[in-house]
């Protein structure tokens, strides 16, 4: 059973979009007859008639009521604020503004990207979709250029351009924002969980717009751009708003597609490094968009975009949703969503990153990335062509996406993915080195730093294996921290790091069982250990595959503890998460420092922030919420037990599943 | 009582614009309709009757069924679809204002729509094989006892299995290919209140099961016997029970026995100037009881009301004894009404046996109307005004597109030229002056009743209203011809049973502002259903909203399609139905409006009355009934 499930996969071929770009008029592209498929229950309208039915809806009108009446503000003014937020959310889609992106567009990307590849089955399955019922585009998202290719590859498909749940700052860039905005884009504030107008009229507009079919509609499950280029833990707000008109019936389905964006060098990479270590990323704006000009005569090789199979709404909540919590109330009153429903809106979150996991395309360069991590200062160019062969055989055993380029030999493929990202690594005397000296002999501090910007950049590559490798590994992790065979106790401590690393990897809720038999699985299938009903042992061929990923996940086990060990030693009472993450930071500064750690990665906040949640989930941190955001109390001896645990000075002791 | 519901079944409608002309077709089913005497003959019981003759009196529905209605399909045996030696679809017969009728685009659009062919027939075996029928087993003590009571009975194999099933499709198509594992050992008639105590009170001393027959027009499974009864079972037909025992002009009343049925009901009311307005689609053969049983709901709704809203007084027998009221009054504050414990009750508790109902004056004038909308919405939104003003005429449906085409299918052979000249004048108008998509306009139809004036003030009203929401008035005779369709449906299934196209009607009450949307949903589901079970041909799927209230409307659901190819078709019908049910549950909307539960709907019964709620009504039948002699196993 769950061999066969491992082993379907199957993928579908690439198409380069721009080889066509590159032998014809972009000019002719732009203006070319454009008449995308659209949904079959679609009542058209302009941009303005849905605003104004937006405004009108009963749901609005509801809470603007109910505000004046708590508030004894007149319902007029009040309607005046929705007109407003409504303004500066909406968008207004004009064809005239699509095609000038179409037209700049080519020329960017030609200019930026080798190839742009797309699974064009995946393009004629959602040109099905999107006729049959209304579309939520659920991509990945690693880049600004994310949202830009998805419009211009629908563009180029003649499919109808998607509007897109887009971060209000983008606002502040005067005339790329206009521009956004008439592409289909619109703006949601990054944060309105008090607004109840703000909510009311956003979940409405959106919901308008799914209801009539008026176009696909596009979010980012993530939230955010992953600075690490591993998928971020999902957020709900906006999935169960575009659920809500499937449970409320409004509408017979919905279809749900993930679709995956692998870039083989992410234009903002270093950016992201100098964000992660604390230097505050540069406010969207549009002489900043201008600066970035430099970047455009840099080469970021190739970009994949596998669109999945549209995934039916309806078929996922069949036997799951059964009740019909709607029908007592009226649907236009706000209501909180059951447990029930909230559950389902988790899973199908996780789902919908999962399957974006499965279809992320992997470059040889992050094979080559992952074997450099672990044999830094330098490795022999031999070695790694040896080693990154050997790892692509593993990655693809995991079941992990590899487009090797055009069949070329390991040494020539490893050559250009050492050209294309010479800024993080290069080649000097046969040996890869990392591109960490930035001023030769400058400050211990400064160098520690430039060290730290190199490991980050490089991590980001070797992060796109992690949720394909973090089953197996977690189990090895587990035989070597419990120093014992029995499965049960393996079972106990690999359930125990899941829930630690539930924010740093991705995992579906509550089926810590069914990923500990994966594992297993994928490293009985690669030989590295053998197992009995109750036991699982490492063979000897399998020490090598057993060592990797140890190591390949080392910088986590040893990131979360000395972030653990910081705070059982050297926090306070209670903090705010900046003062964690600059405590931390110095922290782990001052033991690279003494050469106490080789742990660069645990500079990285992001690190830092996913273990806070962890302990804030294991019930060893308090969040409470003040008036000016979030604070965090410990409770010490919960967090110097699950330190105990991490130093194996302690065994883990999980409740044990009863099936095992 | 048998759920005489069925909205499908045929009503007398199809009459000239007259409320006499309309009844006197009814009437005129029955001049030729021999009336047979059972076995037995009249029974000479004692029964006391006020200013009513002793004895039953002469009903339309004999003792015998199937001398005068079909053993393997709906209605009377003369009147069927069929197609004459031209290949044209005719309707036979001289009961309805179609028989005789050719109705030339019929074929056509049967082909169409659903891919059938007339050289693929499927026809049923000629009669039932009487070898076939599961034996009668009765103790010769309970037969002693029985002959002594002079009630009339039978044990014929015939008798026994015409009143095992109701008209759903899988009853139907058993009488056709199969038969039925568990049928009635007995078959009695009642004449009167008295010969039910009689079997009652034998059924509770020989320990027998019970199973109350009143019209067979059921369309829940009430009527199926449950394969594991080991009991006797005792189907007690009420036909012979149809006496109007008195009319009480000062207050309007009229007390009635339980098993007439409804065009008799009616033609007797009439011959003193007076009517119940109780009009089910099923009325020519359901009963009284039936409706009781059921919680029926008539066409003409709006002046008349439902079946609760008419009864005054109802008496039943029960195991426990006999139930009833003190008095006849319009209402009472005396603890939960017991009337609704009988009501909707399906054969459960006992056997009404008497009910005092409303009566009025037969109305003087009578209207058809039709309206045609640009698209279903804007119908919707029209009658929830019409609804909103609670200026509904006595019957108000909106049927989407497809049914709007199969009535149009339905239209006989025009007579001159200058009516088909004039039909194109009226089509041109419609669809190339207004810009109305034939292909997604909707008709409402329309029936007025009561004074002249005040009929065509109210239809002014109505009218005036359909405007806004972009209605063009289309006439009397469309407006006709969508009632008729209502009843000849009924007959429609059993033509397609003969060429492999299978169906049925279901129906909800619904929130007006889910309708839109539960229409669509169910019509989907059912297609996507088909889909994936394998059916060839997309289905027909159609509904109509077909009675409005204040907070909500009535829906209803024709479902069809073609069955070749397929190796177990009614089990592929059973799951797309029990789906559609799913759905219109998930698009809150309720489990039925007016069919019932029997037992086709039992198992949703927990979720759409809650746990408490199940258990009050076990309490109720534990107290009244608690040997279960009324075993028919329905709503429970």
């Amino acid at each position: 059973m769950l061999q066969k499930e491992l082993m379907s996969k199957k993928r579908d071929e690439f198409e380069d979009i721009l080889e066509e770009r590159r032998v014809s008029s972009d000019l002719r592209y732009a203006m070319k007859c454009y008449a995308p498929v659209i949904y079959k229950g679609l009542s058209p309208c302009k941009p303005n008639a849905i605003k104004s039915a937006v405004l009108q809806s009963e749901q609005v009108q509801y809470v603007i009521k109910q505000l004046a009446k708590e508030t004894g503000e007149s319902p007029d003014i009040i309607q005046e604020e929705a007109m407003e937020i409504l303004d500066e959310m909406g968008h207004s889609m004009q064809l005239g503004a699509v095609r000038f992106f179409a037209f700049t567009l080519s020329k960017i990307f030609k200019r930026l990207f080798q190839r742009v590849c797309v699974n064009e089955e995946g393009m004629q399955r959602l040109q099905q979709a999107i006729q049959e019922h209304p579309v939520v585009l659920l991509p990945s998202h690693r880049s600004y250029i994310d949202f830009l290719m998805l419009s211009y590859l629908l563009y180029t498909y003649d499919l109808a351009l998607p509007v897109i749940a887009a971060g209000i700052d983008f606002l502040g860039m005067k005339i790329v924002g206009e521009l956004l905005r008439r592409a289909g884009a619109f703006f949601m504030r990054r944060s309105f969980g008090g607004n109840r107008l703000y909510w009311a009229v956003f979940a409405e507009y959106v919901k308008t717009m799914l209801r009539n079919g008026y176009a696909p509609i596009e979010f980012f499950l993530e939230g955010t751009r992953s600075r690490t280029a591993k998928t971020l833990t999902p957020k709900f707000g906006l999935l169960s708003i575009v659920m809500e008109p499937f449970f409320k019936r409004e509408v017979f389905d919905t279809y749900l597609v993930p679709i995956s964006i692998s870039y083989e060098r992410i234009l903002e990479e270093s950016l992201y490094a100098y964000e992660l270590l604390g230097v505050p990323k540069p406010k969207e704006s549009t002489s900043g968009l201008l600066k970035a000009r430099r970047i455009l005569s840099d080469n970021f090789g190739t970009i994949h975009i596998y669109v999945g199979q549209p995934v039916s709404l309806r078929t996922l909540a069949s036997g799951r949703i059964n009740r019909c919590p709607y029908n007592l109330v009226p649907r236009h009153l706000p209501q909180k969503p059951s447990d029930d429903i909230q559950e389902f809106v988790s899973d199908v979150a996780y789902k919908m990153e999962l399957l974006q996991i499965e279809n992320m395309v992997l470059r040889p360069w992050v094979l080559v990335a992952a074997v450099l991590l672990q044999n830094l200062p330098a490795v022999d160019f031999e070695l790694l062509i040896e080693k990154t062969l050997w790892l692509k055989g593993l990655t693809q055993t995991f079941g992990g996406f590899i487009e090797w380029p055009d069949n070329l030999c390991a040494k020539k493929a490893i050559t250009s993915g050492l050209a294309l990202h010479s800024n993080i690594a290069r080649l000097v005397d046969g040996h890869v080195v990392l591109n960490d000296k930035g001023t030769e002999d400058g400050a211990v501090g400064e160098i520690i730093f430039k060290r730290a910007l190199a490991v980050l950049m490089c991590g980001t590559y070797r992060n796109q294996l992690l949720n394909v490798f973090v089953r197996p590994s977690l189990v090895v992790v587990a035989l070597q921290m419990t120093r014992s065979f029995r499965k049960e106790e393996v079972y106990s401590c690999f359930s125990f790091l899941r829930d630690v690393f539930s924010d740093e990897f991705i995992f579906f809720p509550g089926i810590s069982l069914k990923d500990f038999e994966e594992g297993c699985f994928l490293l009985t299938k690669c030989g590295a250990i053998q197992t009995t009903q109750q036991e699982i042992y490492p063979t000897d061929k399998g020490s090598v595959v057993i060592s990797f990923l140890s190591a390949m996940f080392r910088p986590f086990m040893e990131g979360y503890q000395l972030i653990f060990r910081y705070l059982s030693k050297e926090a306070k009472e209670t903090f705010t998460e900046k003062q964690f993450i600059s405590g931390v930071r110095n922290f782990v500064f001052q033991l690279l420092e003494k050469g106490n750690t080789q742990c660069y990665e645990a500079l990285s906040s992001d690190i830092q922030k996913n273990a806070l949640a962890a302990l804030v989930q294991l019930g060893a941190v308090k969040k409470k919420k003040m008036t000016n955001g979030f604070t965090y109390s410990i409770n010490q001896e919960a967090v110097n037990k699950i330190l105990d645990m991490f130093d194996s000075r302690i065994p883990v002791q999980k409740p044990v599943a009863a099936r095992l | 009582m048998a759920a005489p519901a069925e909205e499908a079944a045929g009503s007398g409608s199809g009459s000239p614009s007259s409320a006499r002309r309309r009844l006197s077709i009814i009437s005129g089913h029955l001049r030729g309709s021999p009336w047979a005497p059972g076995r037995e003959g009249p029974s000479p019981s004692p029964c006391k009757a006020w200013g009513a003759p002793a004895g039953p009196a002469s009903g339309s529905i004999p003792k015998k069924r199937q001398e005068l209605l079909k053993w393997n399909g709906w209605g009377y045996n003369d009147s069927k679809f069929i197609f004459n030696k031209k290949g044209q679809a005719e309707f036979t017969g001289r009961r309805y204002r179609l028989g005789g009728m050719v109705l030339p685009t019929f074929k056509e659009w049967i082909e169409k729509t659903f891919g059938a062919s007339l050289e693929h027939k499927s026809t049923s075996r000629a009669s039932l094989n009487v070898n076939d029928v599961p034996p009668s087993i009765i103790s010769e003590e309970f037969l002693q006892d029985l002959i002594a009571t002079k009630i009339s009975y039978s044990q014929d194999a015939e008798d026994r299995v015409f009143r095992a099933h109701g008209h759903c499709l899988h009853e139907i198509f058993a009488l056709r290919e199969g038969i039925f594992r568990r049928i009635p050992d007995i078959v009695v008639w009642p004449v009167c209140h008295e010969d039910v105590v009689k079997i009652v009170e034998l059924a509770c001393k020989h320990s027998l099961c019970i199973i109350p027959f009143g019209g067979g027009t059921s369309v829940s499974s009430a009527l199926e016997c449950p394969e594991e009864e080991k009991r006797t079972i005792v189907s007690l037909d009420t036909s012979q029970m149809n006496r109007i025992l008195w009319i009480d002009e000062k207050n309007l009343t009229a007390c009635v026995e339980a098993g007439i049925v409804g065009q008799d009901l009616e033609k007797q009311l009439a011959e003193s100037g007076f009517c119940t307005g109780h009009e089910p689609d099923s009325m020519e053969f359901s009963s009284l009881g039936g409706w009781v049983a059921t919680r029926a709901s008539g066409m003409k709704k709006n002046i008349y009301g439902n079946i609760e809203d008419l009864v005054i007084h109802i008496k039943m027998v029960t195991p426990r004894g006999i139930v009833e009221k003190n008095c006849q009054v319009p209402r009472m504050s005396t603890g939960p009404d017991i009337h609704h414990f009988i009501m909707g009750s399906e054969g459960t508790l006992g056997v009404v046996t008497e009910v005092t109902i409303k009566i009025r004056p037969v109305p003087e004038y009578q209207k058809y109307g039709s309206v045609v909308f640009p698209n279903f919405e804007r119908g919707v939104a029209c009658l929830r005004e019409v609804a909103k003003q609670r200026c509904a005429p006595a019957s108000i449906r909106l049927v989407d597109n497809a049914q709007f085409q199969f009535g149009h299918a339905l239209k006989p052979q025009v007579a001159s030229i200058f009516t088909s000249f004039l039909d194109g004048l009226k089509k041109f108008y419609i669809t190339k002056f207004k810009g109305f998509d034939p292909n997604i306009l909707c008709v409402a139809t329309l029936l007025f009743e009561g004074d002249r004036e005040k009929v065509l003030q109210h239809e002014k009203q109505v009218y005036d209203i359909a405007t806004k929401f972009g209605g063009l008035a289309a006439g009397e005779d469309n407006g006709q011809r969508g009632y008729m369709l209502t009843f000849v449906i009924a007959y429609l299934r059993d033509l397609g049973l003969d060429y492999y196209v299978i169906g049925e009607s279901f129906e909800t009450s619904v929130p007006w502002d889910r309708v839109l949307d539960l229409c669509r949903n169910v019509k989907e589901r059912i297609v996507r259903e088909c889909k994936e079970k394998g059916v060839q041909f997309a289905p027909f799927s159609t509904c109509r909203v077909t009675q409005t209230y204040d907070a909500g409307a009535c829906v209803y659901f024709y479902f069809a399609f073609n069955y070749r190819g397929i190796s177990d078709p009614i089990h592929v019908y059973e799951q797309i139905e029990r789906a559609a049910r799913e759905e219109i549950l998930a698009n809150g909307g309720s489990l039925s409006h007016h069919h019932g539960v029997g037992k086709l709907r039992k198992r949703w019964m927990k979720e759409s009355i809650s746990d408490v709620g199940l258990g009050m009504l076990r309490s109720v039948k534990e107290y009244v009934d608690p040997n279960n002699i009324f075993g028919n196993k329905n709503l429970l």
